[in-house]
């Protein structure tokens, strides 16, 4: 019973927080803001350990909240469902949280909407522990669209900014087409379950995983199985959010947004909120391999072309974006081979070195008075000793050298991988190790051009080329809009590019901006040494995920090779993994610190791909004109076409014109003259008079 | 007035909620010569709608407090017969009686737009009128037929237990779909709407979009479906039909319009599509679902045109073009606005949602096809949403207008709240809601699967 107290006040003490920031942020001083925002999430986070030793104890809940509707048949509760999987997830939600609660308090302090921030991020706070802790699929998809919302309005956050409010739709309706696939599948669930619990879901799955249903009467390939198309519609959910490739445009575009949210949020828990879904859903897609196949060729695509985009990318937070983009596909590629423990232990290892990595950025950005190009930085280490550290340590786990958290996490994919039969995992081995040498190439790459070097910040900008200088541009333009009209200028964002000045030197931050540095890079060296054992192979998980060992022995196959989190990590450096990442450090650092002028000349040498990847791979174009663009010419038809030109001016006005018309043939013979009347009467007398005449 | 929502108050809390029947039932001879009496009463379905005709009125009398300032005692009259009027059709209980009211409602909304409208009030009050009084002829004919057919009866209740062959049926279903069509509207009798939201004032357009739009859906299920139940069914995969046109198509012209008020027009032609979907699915989930989002559409289409009116008061224009940056200068009223544009756009624990939501998944079950072209919704409702938000509130100050713009004052601070409390409230509880309509909708379809053929 007082448990069940506990398990409210989790995502209940943000949402006070959040209101208490938010309701009154106008009148409030910032102290009672943050102080209200990171109670609620040290609270939460607090009571998650506790709740966290319960379930280790073996205390699971799974129970109702309050009855949200009835209709016919159905019953739609709010409930809880508290087992390994969700503690798990409520760790990690919290302590990253808390991390970047105490982060914002330095990143945003010059911000006027510090105090709306705060309401913001301990809203979703809220949002994101209501969608892992539910128990049913409505709940699921509340918080799904709540996260959406909060990352909507944090990617917004600068809202005179153009390219913001341009990429928080952009994230909300890329969003919104994976939420119609999870519509579908939730309305399956319910037309063939007949309720949204998943328990009572789960429990009925073995039972219907012959069941077919018929899409397309009267063909043979019309009728599919029902199992196929569930998880297949769920998982387009699971695309939008956790940026599968196609629906993976929005989070690129998503750094717009404070760099204390794209950790937060576009990194470490909400992307990952689609990861979490289909692990939860272990027992219907177990069920079907041809949506496991599906799964894995989508992470995969994802996992190695995303891995491309980020070599390119100038803009230090676009190169950790592109890196989550490949990160999510990893996850995948693993929920794909039915190593959802793998994923899951993936998803918390990424989730503390990515935040780490994107607030290192962000120290980075401060130290650099506002550049994000990591062109003009270069020897950062000497100046910045804190992140120079803790960016190396996220970085090393990220590419994952042996003992790293990371390690651990994506080792056991590509393991998993490797002995998996599924359709697709040949494909997938090949990316998740190809994607090894990128990723390692793409984060070094960065490191080096960051912390190594020549120093080239404090000069002028004008020496670069073509498309940052361009977003450069835009933006100064914007900001002489800006000044131009807005009486407000305070709003001028501090992510704003401003840089260093002339002969300026980059310096070391505040401790509220380095402590969660440091409190998360101890995570990302230790995390997976210590839970690879008992989260992969000790059974941790329990009941909450649930495998079909028969038919996809993966885990088995890994279990029975592993021996220990220590030789794992000795036995991999004398395997191929190790030297693939060890190969995309050593080719970096030959290209970016010892012989500078390589890259330029790949550049030259490749025009057409490099076009390619400059363009990536040309989505968001075909997105704007065919897409959007197609849709509003259509919509501008049917509007003009239809509504206007057929319906009003040919039916209604029609109607309209044949009324007056014949009123107007009426009209003719009212003509209110006398002798108009008089003619016309001698002149019907004589017709008449004649007429009988003539008959006669 | 004020005390108007005062009394409808016990109408909730003494409902008994067990039983079908109708409740609070009236009946005194109005026509004797005739057997036309003023017969009221209220069951499941028709009592929300009660209630929530009070409450928008008083919406309604705040929203013009201050900002009408010409001929107050007649707009307000306006408003109060109108309220009256449109209680009594939700109440009628008489097919002539119905009538009646359903008829002269209009002349009040009439009044409404052509005095205190725009610069086209006059067209746009003609083509309302015209279009709704051209549905409500054949209407008029139906309830002869059925007063003939039934012994001289013009009980509602009497039509629905009284056998009809197959072809009347068909032709009295076809004469209150023409009227009912009109009133919702259903494409391709909406374009009325569109230019009497415009013309209209604040008000008027608050009370069109949350009331007088329901009279057309209220009607198929009061009329159509008990009365010609074999019609229906026969008929259902036309409504269908035309509520998925309703959804797409009029989604899709929504995303177009430059107008704030046409665009929210629109989007209303496309959420009453899910109320007449959600209806001729015959499943209790639809049905409920068609009804929740009948109610929530009140608060928020409500919401939205007051929203609309708060930013004409100021700027006199409604075009998206002459706004930009609204947030800057108003940002209370802009935290209003995104949280009834999340709602149009049927965010989770916002009432837009629950309806959606209910209709969505009765209609996998349907036709997963059906289904599916509902769905889109989900994409095109929010781009033409937020993508007018985007161009209207955010951005930098896009004109002198803009900058000089006040926030909002408390009394419509206490509107917007209002509105809030109802649109929040209903998404994130929307039992009390639904658990008043269980009993009244299980009759109703326990009643149109049994033919009436004999």
């Amino acid at each position: 019973m007082d448990m069940q107290k506990l398990y409210l006040l989790v995502p209940l003490a943000p949402l006070l927080g959040a209101m208490i920031a938010g309701l009154f942020c106008r009148v409030i001083p910032r102290w009672v803001a943050h102080t209200a925002a990171i109670s609620g999430v040290a609270i939460a986070f607090i009571t998650s350990v506790v709740i966290f030793n319960d379930v280790a104890a073996g205390n699971t809940f799974n129970g109702p909240v309050y009855q949200w509707l009835t209709s016919g048949d159905y019953t739609f509760e709010v409930g809880f469902m508290i087992d390994q999987l969700t503690v798990t997830m409520m760790l990690v939600v919290t302590f990253v949280s808390l991390m970047v609660h105490i982060y914002t308090i330095g990143y945003m302090q010059d911000d006027p909407g510090y105090n709306r921030f705060f309401s913001y991020i301990a809203l979703f706070t809220f949002s994101m522990l209501m969608l892992v802790m539910s128990n049913n699929f409505m709940q699921l998809f509340f918080g799904w669209e709540a996260v959406g919302l909060v990352s909507y309005l944090l990617i917004g956050f600068w809202y005179t900014r153009p390219t913001a409010t341009l990429a928080n739709m952009k994230a909300f309706l890329v969003n919104r087409v994976g939420d119609f696939g999870f519509i579908l599948g939730i309305g399956l669930v319910l037309a063939h379950f007949g309720s949204l619990d998943y328990k009572t879901v789960f429990e009925q799955a073995p039972d219907l995983a012959q069941a077919t249903i018929t899409l397309f009467p009267g063909f043979d390939w019309g009728t599919v199985s029902l199992m196929s198309a569930t998880c297949i519609l769920l998982f387009i959910g699971a695309m939008g959010k956790s940026a599968q490739v196609p629906l993976h445009v929005w989070l690129p575009d998503s750094m717009e947004g404070p760099t204390p949210i794209s950790a937060l949020i576009h990194a470490a828990t909400m992307v990952t909120a689609g990861i979490f879904m289909v692990a939860r859903m272990s027992p219907l897609f177990e069920l079907s391999d041809t949506a496991l196949s599906f799964v894995i060729i989508i992470g995969s695509i994802t996992a190695l072309f995303m891995g491309f985009l980020g070599v390119i990318q100038n803009d230090i937070k676009r190169v950790v974006a592109y890196s989550t983009l490949s990160q999510l596909g990893y996850m995948t590629v693993a929920l794909g081979a039915s190593a959802y423990s793998v994923a899951i232990f993936h998803l918390m290892t990424h989730a503390f070195f990515k935040a780490l990595l994107f607030l290192a950025a962000g120290s980075v950005i401060i130290g650099m008075h506002h550049d994000q190009d990591i062109r003009n930085m270069g020897g950062l280490r000497k100046y910045m000793p804190i992140t120079w550290i803790t960016s190396l340590i996220g970085s090393l786990a990220l590419i994952g050298t042996p003992f790293f958290s990371g390690f651990y996490s994506k080792d056991s994919i590509i393991e998993a991988v490797a002995v998996s039969h599924i359709f697709g995992s040949g494909f997938a081995y090949f990316s998740v190790m190809a994607g090894v040498f990128v990723t390692a190439f793409y984060s070094f790459r960065m490191y080096f051009l960051v912390f190594h070097g020549e120093e080239r910040f404090g000069k002028a900008h004008e020496e670069h080329g073509h498309p940052v200088a361009a977003v450069h541009a835009k933006n100064d333009d914007h900001h002489a809009e800006v000044h131009d009209g807005d009486l407000d200028d305070e709003e001028v964002s501090p992510d704003h590019h401003h840089g260093l000045a002339p002969g300026q030197k980059p310096h070391e931050t505040p401790w509220v901006v380095w402590l969660p540095l440091v409190m998360l890079a101890i995570p990302s060296v230790v995390i997976g040494y210590i839970a690879i054992e008992p989260m992969l192979y000790g059974g941790f998980f329990k009941d909450a995920i649930s495998i079909n060992a028969e038919a996809h022995p993966v885990m088995e196959e890994l279990a029975h090779e592993f021996h220990g989190a220590f030789a794992m990590a000795t036995h991999a450096l004398s395997s191929p993994v190790f030297w693939l990442a060890f190969a995309g450090v050593a080719v970096s650092w030959f290209f970016y610190l010892k012989r500078p002028e390589i890259p330029t000349a790949i550049k030259a040498a490749c025009g057409p791909i490099y076009t390619v990847l400059e363009n990536k791979y040309y989505f968001d174009k075909f997105n704007e004109v065919v897409l959007a663009g197609g849709l509003r010419l259509l919509g501008r038809g049917l509007w003009k076409g239809g509504d206007v030109g057929v319906i009003d001016g040919l039916i209604v006005g029609g109607a309209v014109r044949l009324v007056g018309g014949i009123s107007m043939l009426a009209r003719f013979f009212q003509s209110g003259h006398i002798y108009h009347y008089a003619f016309t009467m001698i002149f019907g007398v004589c017709a008449l008079l004649s007429f009988w005449l003539l008959r006669a | 007035m004020r005390p108007g929502l005062l009394v409808t108050i016990p109408l909730y809390t003494g409902f008994d909620a067990t039983t079908p029947a109708m409740q609070f039932v009236e009946l005194s001879p109005w026509i004797p010569r005739f057997n036309i009496n003023y017969n009221l009463g209220v069951d499941g379905i028709s009592m929300l709608f009660l209630i929530l005709n009070s409450f928008i009125t008083i919406v309604v009398v705040l929203a013009g407090w201050q900002v009408i300032d010409n001929k107050i005692a007649q707009y307000n009259a306006g408003f109060l017969i109108m309220s009256g009027l449109l209680n009594g059709i939700f109440a009628s209980l008489d097919g002539m009686l119905f009538y009646v009211f359903f008829e002269a409602s209009l002349i009040p909304l009439y009044l409404i737009i052509g005095v205190w409208g725009g610069p086209r009030r006059v067209y746009a009050a003609f083509k309302f009128f015209l279009f709704t009084l051209m549905g409500s002829l054949l209407f008029l004919i139906s309830l002869i037929y059925l007063f003939v057919q039934s012994g001289g009866s013009f009980s509602i209740l009497d039509w629905h237990q009284m056998p009809i062959a197959m072809v009347p049926q068909m032709w009295i279903f076809l004469a209150f779909l023409v009227a009912f069509a009109v009133k919702v509207p259903m494409w391709p009798v909406h374009t009325w709407l569109p230019d009497a939201h415009v013309e209209a004032p604040t008000g008027g357009s608050i009370v069109l979009a949350a009331i007088a739009l329901k009279l057309g859906a209220y009607g198929f299920l009061r009329f159509s479906l008990p009365i010609a139940p074999d019609a229906s069914h026969e008929l259902s995969g036309l409504l269908v039909g035309l509520s998925l046109i309703a959804i797409v198509y009029i989604g899709l012209v929504a995303l177009v319009q430059e107008d704030m008020k046409k665009l929210v027009a629109y989007s209303s032609i496309a959420h009453m599509g899910f109320v007449t979907l959600g209806f001729f699915m015959f499943s209790a989930l639809g049905l409920e679902g068609a009804l929740v989002q009948m109610v929530s559409h009140g608060f928020i289409a409500g919401a939205m045109f007051y929203c609309i009116g708060v930013m004409y008061d100021r700027v006199h224009s409604r075009q998206i073009v002459d706004y930009g940056g609204v947030v800057n200068t108003m940002p209370k009223f802009a935290a209003f606005f995104m949280l009834f544009a999340m709602a149009n756009a049927g965010l989770p624990a916002t009432s837009g949602f629950v309806g959606e939501f209910m209709v969505i998944l009765a209609a996998v079950k349907y036709n997963f096809w059906v289904a599916f072209a509902a769905a889109t919704t989900m994409i095109v409702g929010a781009a033409y949403t937020l993508w007018m938000y985007k161009r209207v509130v955010f951005g930098a100050v896009g004109n002198h207008h803009v900058a000089d713009l006040k926030d909002i004052n408390s009394r419509e601070f206490l509107v917007l709240t209002l509105l809030a409390v109802g649109a929040l409230g209903m998404g994130l509880y929307p039992q009390p809601f639904t658990e008043v309509m269980h009993s009244s909708v299980n009759e109703l379809l326990r009643h149109i699967a049994v033919s009436k053929i004999l």
